[in-house]
C-alpha cells in the first residue's frame, strides 16, 4: 500500500494529471523523431526551429490562446525557412534565424507582459511551466503526439532509407525533398510538445537526449525509438514527482519541473555513454 | 534620449558594442561561432547564482563564463558527439533557472538575463564595464597577428613559434569576458547576434583585416546605438532591435553582393 497521502494527493490532482499527459505526449513523439534527428545529424535545425517557435509562444500569450497552436505556427514558418537553405551556409542560417526569432519573441513577451499582464511569460515560454499548463493541454498533446506518429510511419521506409543513406533511396525511387519536408513539419510538430513540456530553450534536452542516449544502446531503429520514448517519459515523469516533492524541501516555493527533467535527461545519457565504454 | 539618467547605458552599451565588434571579428575569421553561441550560455548560470546569492553580477558572470571555456575545451579534447555539448548547454541553462526561481525574483530577472536590460544599467556597472570593455580590444589587437595565422594558416604559425592551443585558450577567455560584458545589456540568447552579425557583414564587405575588423566595431557601435535609440523612441525592448538588426547585417551584404553584376575578367573577353 502505498502512501496514500504523498501519492493520493500527487495522482489526484488535475494539474498533476495534465502534466504527466503533456509530458508523455513530448517525450514519445520527442524520443521517435529525435531518433530520427540524431540520425540525419539535424540536431541544429531542430535547435533552431525551437528558438523560432519561442516567439510563437510568446504570441499566443499575447492572444490569449493555447501556447501550442502559437509554438507550432511559427515552428512551421522556421521549417519553412530551413527548407529553402543550402549546405554550408548554416552560420548564416544560425545568423537570421536566431536574430529575428529571438529578437521578435523579446517583443511580444514584453507585450505580452506589458499589455495583458501576463506575469511571468518570459518563465513559461522560455523555461516551460507544465504545472501552469491550460487544462485541456494534455489532451491536445495527445492527439497532436498520436497525429505525428501516424504520420512517421506513412513516411517511415522513405525517411528511414533517406537518413542511411540517401543515394540509395533516390536510387529506389523515394522522393527524398518531400520526405525531408515532412520530416521538417514532424521536427516542428516534435518541438512544439517539448517546448510545452519544458520550455523552448530548454526543449533541444527532451528531442536530442533520449534519442542520443538510445542510440548508445542499440543501433537498431525500433529499438532506439521505444527506448528513446522509455527514457523520454521516465525523465518527464520523474521530473514532475521531483517537483512536486520539492514544494517540501524549500517552503513555499517550487522548484522548476523543467530543471529535473533537463537534469534527469542529462543523467541518462551519461550512463548511457558512460556504459558503452 | 541623453539625459544624464540615461548616460551610464550609452556608456556601457558603447564599451559593449567595441568590446563585441572586436572579438566577432576574431570569431567569424576563426570560424568559432560556436563559441561565440556556447559562452554566454555558460555565463547566464553565473548571472542567476549572484543573483542568489546576493553577489555582484559580474564577477558570477565572469567566473561562469570562464568556467564554460574549461568546458568547451574539455568537450573538443575528448572529442564528444554534439549531443553531449547540446546537452551540456541546455542543462546550464536549466541550472540558471533554478537558481533565479529560488532567489524569488524568477519572472523579471528571466526576461532580463535572456534579453537583456539595456536601461537597467546603473552607475555601479561603469567601473567593471570600463575595465573589461578596454582590456578585451587591448588583448586582442595586441594579439592580431598571431591569432589570425593560427587561424588561417596553423602550418604557417607553428614554423613562427606560435603555440595554437595556447593561442585558442587565450581567444576563449578573451570571448568569454566579452561575453560577460555583453550579456546584462544584450541578453544572452543575443549576445552572438551581436558578436556575429557585424562581423560577418564586415567580413564580406571588405577585404583587408585590418579594415574588416574597423568596420566590424564601426557596425556593432551603429548597431547598440540604433538599437538604444529606438528603444528609448518607442519604448520597445532593445533586444528586439539587436536581433533584427544583427540579421539585417546578415542578409544585406549578401543581397548587395549578389544583385551587382559581377565584374567582367578581361581575359575572358
Amino acid at each position: 500500500m502505498f502512501d496514500s497521502l504523498m501519492f493520493g494527493g500527487f495522482l489526484a490532482s488535475t494539474v498533476v494529471q495534465n502534466a504527466l499527459l503533456i509530458g508523455a505526449a513530448a517525450a514519445v513523439l520527442s524520443g521517435i523523431v529525435g531518433v530520427f534527428t540524431v540520425l540525419r545529424g539535424q540536431s541544429f535545425a531542430g535547435h533552431a526551429l525551437a528558438d523560432v517557435s519561442s516567439a510563437g509562444g510568446a504570441l499566443s500569450l499575447l492572444l490569449g490562446i493555447n501556447p501550442m497552436l502559437g509554438f507550432f505556427g511559427l515552428g512551421l514558418l522556421g521549417a519553412l525557412g530551413l527548407t529553402g537553405r543550402r549546405r554550408g551556409d548554416g552560420d548564416l542560417a544560425a545568423g537570421i534565424l536566431l536574430g529575428t526569432g529571438l529578437g521578435l519573441t523579446a517583443l511580444l513577451l514584453h507585450f505580452a507582459v506589458t499589455m495583458r499582464g501576463v506575469a511571468g511569460a518570459a518563465v513559461s515560454v522560455m523555461f516551460g511551466s507544465l504545472f501552469a499548463a491550460p487544462p485541456g493541454a494534455g489532451v491536445l498533446a495527445f492527439f497532436a503526439a498520436l497525429a505525428g506518429i501516424l504520420l512517421l510511419a506513412l513516411i517511415y521506409k522513405p525517411l528511414l532509407l533517406a537518413s542511411l543513406d540517401s543515394e540509395l533511396a533516390s536510387v529506389r525511387g523515394a522522393n527524398i525533398r518531400l520526405v525531408a519536408g515532412v520530416f521538417l513539419v514532424l521536427l516542428a510538430l516534435a518541438v512544439t510538445l517539448s517546448a510545452m513540456a519544458v520550455g523552448a530553450i530548454l526543449s533541444t534536452a527532451l528531442l536530442i537526449g533520449p534519442a542520443a542516449a538510445a542510440l548508445r544502446v542499440s543501433r537498431r531503429p525500433w529499438v532506439a525509438m521505444l527506448l528513446a520514448a522509455l527514457f523520454g517519459v521516465a525523465c518527464c515523469w520523474g521530473g514532475v514527482a521531483l517537483a512536486y516533492a520539492s514544494y517540501d524541501w524549500t517552503p513555499g516555493r517550487v522548484w522548476p519541473v523543467s530543471f529535473f527533467i533537463t537534469s534527469l535527461v542529462l543523467l541518462v545519457y551519461a550512463a548511457a555513454s558512460w556504459r558503452r565504454q | 534620449m541623453f539625459a544624464p539618467y540615461l548616460l551610464n547605458a550609452w556608456v556601457v552599451a558603447s564599451l559593449v558594442a567595441v568590446a563585441s565588434g572586436c572579438a566577432g571579428f576574431f570569431v567569424v575569421c576563426r570560424r568559432e561561432s560556436f563559441a561565440a553561441h556556447a559562452l554566454p550560455m555558460a555565463a547566464f548560470p553565473g548571472a542567476a547564482a549572484a543573483a542568489l546569492f546576493g553577489l555582484g553580477q559580474v564577477y558570477g558572470l565572469v567566473v561562469a563564463a570562464l568556467g564554460g571555456v574549461a568546458l568547451l575545451l574539455w568537450l573538443k579534447r575528448g572529442q564528444r558527439s554534439d549531443a553531449a555539448t547540446a546537452l551540456l548547454l541546455v542543462a546550464l541553462l536549466a541550472l540558471g533557472s533554478l537558481f533565479l526561481s529560488l532567489s524569488g525574483r524568477y519572472a523579471d530577472s528571466v526576461y532580463a538575463l535572456l534579453f537583456g536590460q539595456i536601461f537597467a544599467v546603473g552607475p555601479g556597472d561603469v567601473l567593471p564595464a570600463l575595465v573589461l570593455g578596454l582590456a578585451v580590444p587591448a588583448v586582442l589587437l595586441s594579439g592580431f597577428r598571431p591569432l589570425l595565422l593560427s587561424a588561417l594558416s596553423p602550418d604557417l604559425a607553428m614554423v613562427r613559434g606560435i603555440g595554437c592551443t595556447r593561442i585558442e585558450i587565450l581567444f576563449l577567455s578573451v570571448l568569454a569576458l566579452a561575453a560577460a560584458l555583453a550579456l546584462p545589456v544584450t541578453g544572452a540568447l543575443l549576445v552572438f547576434s551581436l558578436m556575429t552579425g557585424p562581423a560577418s557583414a564586415a567580413c564580406i564587405m571588405v577585404r583587408s583585416p585590418r579594415a574588416a575588423l574597423a568596420l566590424s566595431v564601426a557596425l556593432a557601435l551603429a548597431l547598440i546605438w540604433q538599437a538604444l535609440a529606438l528603444s528609448y523612441l518607442t519604448s520597445w525592448p532593445a533586444g528586439f532591435f539587436t536581433g533584427v538588426l544583427a540579421a539585417l547585417l546578415y542578409l544585406a551584404p549578401r543581397i548587395w553582393r549578389t544583385a551587382r553584376p559581377a565584374p567582367r575578367s578581361p581575359g575572358l573577353a
